[in-house]
């Protein structure tokens, strides 16, 4: 991987991606198919639907050590939700000010939806999310100001 | 949490998997996991001797629960699922990690990252399976009884051939007579037979059997219920009728496309749709004749509505052969008549081509033209003349004068919105219901327990309609005759201690899955197994965290979280 080697050990932020059982897993399987390459430090949990991620649980991954969280949405594809799409962006709004609120910088939560053949978005997403994630450097709290009154 | 038996197996994959990931560094890396008993590679999980020793791996062992490393969980979950359930292990307790999809091949270029990724995915793995608890299908009751909405051909031996398999069947038809389009043709491809005649024996052959109770003005109002147990109540002669059945069939049908002002002449006296060509030719007493006049020369228009470059791109089926079928009518009428046939490409598919050779053997000509360059109809004092460019001949302009124009309109899905709303039935591309998989399972629906047959699922000619309604009729039939049905478990549940029935998982479910019920002495939510799909849209609305979805559990979810990040690099 590209970037500065800082000290002995470079950074490599790790990536939890939410995807999903029924359309955006296929779409990630699809990459790896075509031996699409991105960070192997970019690893995932399907859930049945998008709009079914707890907020709490990206906190969670954000405490316990990952660096970034991606929502690998199921957008207008969803089979079970009509409205999946503005459920979903609801969810990441609220993760995001609960990292806010526990001192963890928003941008380290980044949603798309990736439709069952999107190989190459997902591809571009992580690409891109993993060098930002490296300027950003490790997660850490207190990084931006506690904004809970 | 009592000390679990765990078995690990990671494949190679032949190679897939091990050129580019450390089988047996994951392996080692593993291997001393809590709860982890028996760790092993394999060459092929999949295969027959894999799975043997798996499964003896289980029953000597007394694994409690299996995580296979292998493949993307989109090829052999349902696989492994089995080869546990015939080991006697819960299939849920089961777990699959995907090393080959999202790890080995995506990063081909990167062993040592692809092998720790492995052994963090393969932690997350034994962490799902550590916490999964053994799940039961949901079962529900099922009444021997089912709904048919539409009495066309389809919904007719729908109907028949429920009530013979001993099944109650009420058979909705929204006209004052059963038949649909088939009760109005008096000759039909490809066994020249009466449509009236057929439906005439058909309405006789249901009346006949006691299981079939029809109405006739009626119209589906309302829905309630599981499948398996569905709350239907139906408005007939301005009166509301309430009914139980197990299941429901939709045979709404379809509708002649009807071409617009001007599309192909439409609107100029004498050019016609194919199902007015067809009524005037079945009508008539010796020579074809129209307003009066002899009719000497016909031209038909392919395709009209059908294999649009936007809008109805498909093709109709029916539309080719009963063209052709009526074309040969004409000719027997009028033996004199001249008939030009404009088509795209004709398919008369299987042994539909018969037609075709009857009609070129009476005389029919064909013309064929480009999507770029359709035929143009013009009128001149009355008289019709279409001019096209025949691909067949190099592209010669022809003008033909002509008698009539027939339109071969495709078929439309028919307006049925409020029936629609009442089933929430999903609706495909083409605008026709939609199957949950056109090849694997073509008359199932998303909603459980209903199924579409005929050409209210997509263009169908009536034998193709009746096939397909046949395979609803016996799909209905599995559901209902065992007198019970079998759900997918990874449903939602509530904790009744956190609830404080705030009612908002209630609004987050379309699918209304949630009743009110006692616990104590409070009021709390409780999901109705049947109706819940498991997508967890209820989940994150919960404001007390009292939702979960089982297989997806909060805990389970954090501890594959802390899995992921556990350790070192093994
Ligand atoms: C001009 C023409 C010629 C054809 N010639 C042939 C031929 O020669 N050979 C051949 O095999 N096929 C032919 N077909 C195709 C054939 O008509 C269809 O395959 C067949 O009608 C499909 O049957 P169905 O029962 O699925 O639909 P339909 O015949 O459309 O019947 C559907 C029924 O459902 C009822 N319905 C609709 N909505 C509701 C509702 N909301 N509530 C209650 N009832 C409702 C309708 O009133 C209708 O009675 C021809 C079609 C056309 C247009
Ligand atoms: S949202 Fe939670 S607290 Fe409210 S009723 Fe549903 S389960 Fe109970
Ligand atoms: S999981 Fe989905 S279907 Fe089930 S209760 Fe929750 S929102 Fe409704």
């Amino acid at each position: 991987m590209e970037g500065e080697v800082k000290g002995a050990e470079e950074f490599r932020p790790k990536i939890l991606v939410f995807s999903t059982n029924n359309i955006s897993d296929l779409g990630i399987d699809l990459a790896g198919s075509m031996h699409m390459h991105y960070p192997p430090t970019v690893y995932t949990i399907s859930v049945p639907c998008s709009s079914g991620i707890k907020p709490s649980w990206i906190l969670h991954a954000i405490e316990k050590g990952f660096d970034g969280v991606f929502i690998a949405a199921d957008g207008t594809d969803c089979p079970y939700l009509e409205d999946c799409t503005d459920r979903t962006a609801k969810i990441a709004g609220k993760a995001q000010e609960l990292l806010k609120e526990n001192g963890y910088n928003p941008v380290r939560l980044k949603m798309a939806a990736i439709c069952s053949v999107c190989a190459e978005p997902f591809v571009n997403h992580m690409k891109n999310f993993y060098h930002t994630l490296k300027q950003l450097g490790p997660s850490r709290k207190g990084e931006v100001k506690n904004e809970k009154i | 949490m009592s000390k679990r038996k765990i078995g690990v197996y990671i494949c190679h994959c032949g190679g897939n998997i091990s050129d580019y990931v450390d089988v047996e560094k994951v392996r080692q890396a593993i291997e001393k996991e809590e709860d982890v008993v028996v760790a092993k590679t394999t060459m092929f999980a999949c295969s027959d001797a894999a799975q043997q020793e798996m499964m003896d791996d289980i029953q000597q062992k007394g694994l409690d629960a299996i995580v296979i490393a292998s493949c993307s969980p989109k090829l052999h979950l349902f696989t492994f699922r089995s080869m546990a359930q015939r080991a006697g292990l819960n299939p849920y307790q089961y777990v699959q990690v995907n090393l080959r999809e999202q790890d080995s091949w995506a990063h081909t270029d990167d062993i040592e990252g692809a092998t720790e990724k492995a052994i963090r995915l393969v932690r997350a793995g034994i962490a799902k399976a550590r916490v999964s608890k053994p799940l039961e299908p949901i079962r529900v009751e099922t009444e021997k009884k089912a709904l048919i909405v539409g009495g066309g051909i389809s919904g007719l031996r729908a109907a028949i051939s429920l009530a013979d398999m001993g099944i109650y069947v009420f058979l909705l038809e929204k006209e004052k007579e059963l038949g649909g389009w088939v009760k109005n043709f008096s000759s039909m491809y490809p066994h020249n037979r009466s449509g009236r005649e057929i439906i005439q024996k058909l309405v006789e052959e249901a009346k006949k059997r006691e299981r079939i109770t029809i109405f006739t003005e009626a119209e589906l109002i309302e829905k309630g219920g599981v499948l398996g147990n569905f709350q239907v109540k139906i408005r007939t002669k301005g009166e509301e009728i309430n009914l139980e059945v197990g299941s429901i069939i939709i045979a709404t049908g379809f509708e002649e496309y009807r071409p617009s002002e001007g599309e192909f002449g439409f609107g100029l006296p004498g050019v016609v749709t194919l199902s007015q060509f067809k009524k005037m030719v079945e009508n008539s007493q010796g020579e074809l004749r129209f307003n009066g006049k002899k009719v000497n020369t016909v031209a038909y228009i392919y395709c009209v509505g059908s294999r649009q470059r936007e809008g109805n791109t498909y093709c109709s089926r029916y539309c080719c052969n009963a063209t052709l079928h009526t074309a040969i009518l004409a000719s027997r009428l009028s033996p004199s008549i001249r008939q030009f046939h404009l088509y795209r490409d004709i398919r008369t598919y299987g042994k539909n081509e018969l037609l075709y050779e009857e009609a070129s053997k009476l005389g029919s000509v064909f013309l064929k033209w480009s999507e770029d360059q359709p035929p143009e109809v013009s009128s001149q004092n009355g008289h019709l003349r279409v001019r096209v460019k025949d691909l067949l001949t190099d592209g010669e302009e022809v003008e033909i004068d002509t008698d009539l124009v027939v339109l071969v309109t495709g078929m439309v899905p028919r307006d049925n919105q409020a029936l629609t709303e009442v089933l929430k039935l999903p609706i495909g591309r083409d605008g026709f219901y939609n199957e949950i998989h056109p090849k694997l399972r073509p008359v199932e629906t998303v909603i459980d327990g209903v199924y579409i047959a005929g050409a209210s699922q997509g263009p169908k000619n009536s034998y193709e309609a009746v096939a397909s309604s046949l395979a609803a009729a016996s799909k209905v039939a599995t559901l209902v005759l065992k007198g019970f049905a079998e759900l997918e478990p990874q449903v939602a549940t509530v904790d009744p201690e956190k609830c404080e029935w705030c009612g908002l998982c209630l609004e987050a479910c379309p699918y209304n899955a949630f009743e009110k019920v006692k616990h104590g002495d409070k009021e709390v939510a409780k999901v109705v197994e049947a109706l819940c799909k498991g997508c967890g849209g209820c989940v994150p609305a919960c404001p007390v965290d009292a939702i979960d979805v089982k297989g997806y559990e909060d805990a389970t979810i954090k501890s594959m979280i802390e899995e992921l990040l556990a350790g070192g690099e093994g």
